[in-house]
């Protein structure tokens, strides 16, 4: 049962690759206006896994911020209570999204900030736009340019989780990094 | 683009709900010393008809919820005067019954309303006041209300807030989908009407001193707008949508300026716009949070919030700017704060061990008194005559609207049939 489940999975897994191939073939390049890059670019971070810029001579296959091995993947960073302070942990995620950037100039992100719903609503629509700040200033640091970067702050507005406990608030107060 | 801007418009929809309670509103604790008033049935000239509005039961729900009055049951009446020379004071005051209230409503030849009435004062044994008010059919309700204020006034010594307005946001989910909707309703709850609603984020309204608009802050644009709305013909404008943060709008005085938070210069400060020409000023320079600005009924302070000294801790700036000086320091959150009608204390959110609770920051001494005791407590607001503070809290049953008297000891929750209600903020007094 497990072996013919395990079977469909890497069927289907074979020919979405194999699909995805053609796509990329007839259109090389319609995801993205990538095409202002020059170079393959290589970008490494601590945990070793690769992430690739695209190109008109890509042959990866697709792009870097779809690799879910890659350190772009991690779309959501979360903050303590009532701090901008960005963990340590989102060192290499936040690197990767700077080289990313750095790397293709005609790339446009924007940074979601939000709060938990405790306390006021106006301070917490303030902290959510110092917590999405503060993740632009990084990437400021590492390579981005500011012109690539759009701030919006909901505040407690929009929860990631609409329960009232500290496992919801935990969910609820991040900054959200949306391509 | 132009498309887009239609379909926006289109579902920001103006709509008016008839008469009817919206909010349920009951006491939760009382004062035990309340003055015991009689409100007699008004006469109605027309006595073989219904007259068209229950006057009494308007006057006597707005007393009782107010904690101050312990009205007599209908059914206790001694006697069922409407005019002045009938009164059996004999009667009353056997009873205890300190004062009455009598009354008439009479349709004039013209077709509209006249409504008498005097306030006695049964021990004395004379009037306290008496009143003549023509109406208009749809004014009754209000005329109740003023009744109301001029009782209040008289036997409490601060004017009633019973003829003045409140505005809230609910939030339902209509098929999955947020509908944020920015209402006003009586005080009482009555006559809520919908000023605006959206799919997106609706915050912090704030009333013109004149009551007659209200600005907002609506992110149906994809990120924070400041609006005003002019209450009456529904037309609303866009004041201000610099990038970033664009939030807490809060009317001058004179209500020719509003102060608001922008973020446009990089992070969150204190400006004050000109409402004629929208031209800025700005009155906060500082890296850290500055936020929810609050005009002083002088017109020459802003209280607000700033985290610039770790946590969010409230603060009082000159209007014409210079070094804001810190005024709370009980506690480790403090924030959005409001000042109290005459000036002399400022209304606030104040954390607790980790409960969010509505405080009074007084300013002659700095100490801040917990009128509260639930766990997400925000937006508190004050009655036009200070007496009140409406605040949001969060229940069982999502957001809901509470009262509580500036000294603690009376409470109302306002209870929204249905869906979230949040963001309170209590109107001027009616002119």
């Amino acid at each position: 049962m497990s072996i013919r489940l395990l079977l469909v999975v890497s069927l289907a897994g074979l020919l979405f690759g194999c699909s995805n191939e053609q796509v990329k073939e007839e259109e090389p390049v319609t995801v993205e206006d990538l095409s202002s890059n020059a170079a393959n670019v290589n970008v490494t971070d601590e945990s070793g896994a690769q992430a690739y810029g695209t190109d008109d001579n890509s042959t990866s296959g697709f792009d870097a911020l779809d690799d879910p091995q890659s350190a772009l993947s991690i779309r959501i960073i979360y903050f303590e209570y009532n701090s901008n302070e960005i963990s340590s942990e989102y060192r290499s995620a936040i690197e990767a999204h700077a080289a990313y950037l750095s790397q293709n100039p005609s790339t446009t992100i924007t940074l979601e900030g939000h709060a938990d719903e405790r306390g006021s609503r106006e301070y917490n629509l303030a902290l959510g736009e110092s917590r999405a700040q503060a993740v632009k200033q990084q990437m400021l640091i590492l390579g981005a340019s500011s012109s690539q970067i759009r701030l919006v702050s909901y505040g407690e507005e929009r929860p990631a989780i609409d329960g009232h406990d500290e496992s919801s608030w935990q969910q609820n107060r991040r900054v959200e990094i949306l391509y | 683009m132009k498309v887009l801007f239609k379909l926006m418009i289109a579902s920001l929809l103006l709509v008016s709900l008839q008469a009817q309670a919206v909010l349920d509103i009951k006491i939760t604790q009382g004062i035990e010393q309340s003055l015991p008033i009689a409100i007699v049935p008004f006469g109605w000239s027309q006595a073989s008809s219904v007259a068209p509005i229950d006057l009494t039961s308007i006057i006597s729900n707005d007393l009782q919820r107010s904690g101050r009055f312990d009205v007599m049951d209908e059914a206790d009446l001694p006697q069922r005067p409407s005019e002045y020379d009938s009164i059996n004071f004999g009667d009353w005051r056997k009873l205890g019954m300190e004062n009455i209230l009598i009354g008439k409503l009479n349709l004039t030849d013209a077709g509209d309303y006249e409504v008498s009435f005097r306030l006695v004062d049964i021990y004395r044994g004379k009037q306290i006041a008496g009143f003549r008010i023509p109406a208009k059919p749809d004014l009754l309700r209000r005329v109740a209300h003023q009744i109301s204020d001029i009782i209040f006034e008289k036997l409490v010594g601060i004017p009633g807030a019973f003829d003045t307005r409140v505005a809230y946001i609910t939030v339902n989910k209509i098929k999955n989908k947020k509908v944020h909707s920015l209402q006003i309703a009586d005080a009482d709850g009555y006559n809520a009407q919908i000023l605006l609603e959206s799919a997106e984020p609706l915050l912090s309204p704030s009333w013109s001193p004149d009551g007659k608009k209200i600005a907002y802050v609506s992110f149906e644009g994809k990120n924070s707008a400041i609006y005003v709305q002019n209450i009456l013909t529904g037309q609303r404008e866009l004041v201000s949508s610099f990038a970033g943060i664009n939030s807490s709008p809060d009317w001058s005085p004179d209500g020719s300026r509003l102060a608001l938070t922008l973020s446009k210069d990089g992070n969150t400060e204190i400006y004050i716009m000109s409402l004629n020409d929208k031209s800025l000023q700005r009155i906060t320079r500082h890296g850290g949070i500055d936020t929810e600005p609050s005009w002083s009924p002088s017109g020459q302070k802003l209280a607000f919030t700033s985290d610039r000294s770790g946590g969010p801790q409230i603060y009082e700036v000159s209007v014409n700017g210079g070094d804001p000086k810190r005024i709370s320091f009980e506690g480790k959150y403090n924030a959005r704060p409001e000042y109290s009608p005459d000036g002399k204390s400022i209304t606030l959110v104040h954390a607790v061990s980790g409960s969010y609770r509505i405080g009074i920051l007084n300013l002659a001494n700095g100490s801040i008194d917990v009128l509260t005791d639930a766990r997400l407590d925000e937006s508190p607001s004050f009655a036009p005559n200070g007496g009140m503070v409406i605040y949001a809290t969060t229940g069982v049953r999502g957001g809901q609207l509470a009262a509580v008297s500036t000294d603690g000891r009376i409470h109302q929750r306002l209870g929204l049939q249905q869906g979230d209600v949040r963001e309170p903020a209590w109107g001027p007094f009616l002119k």
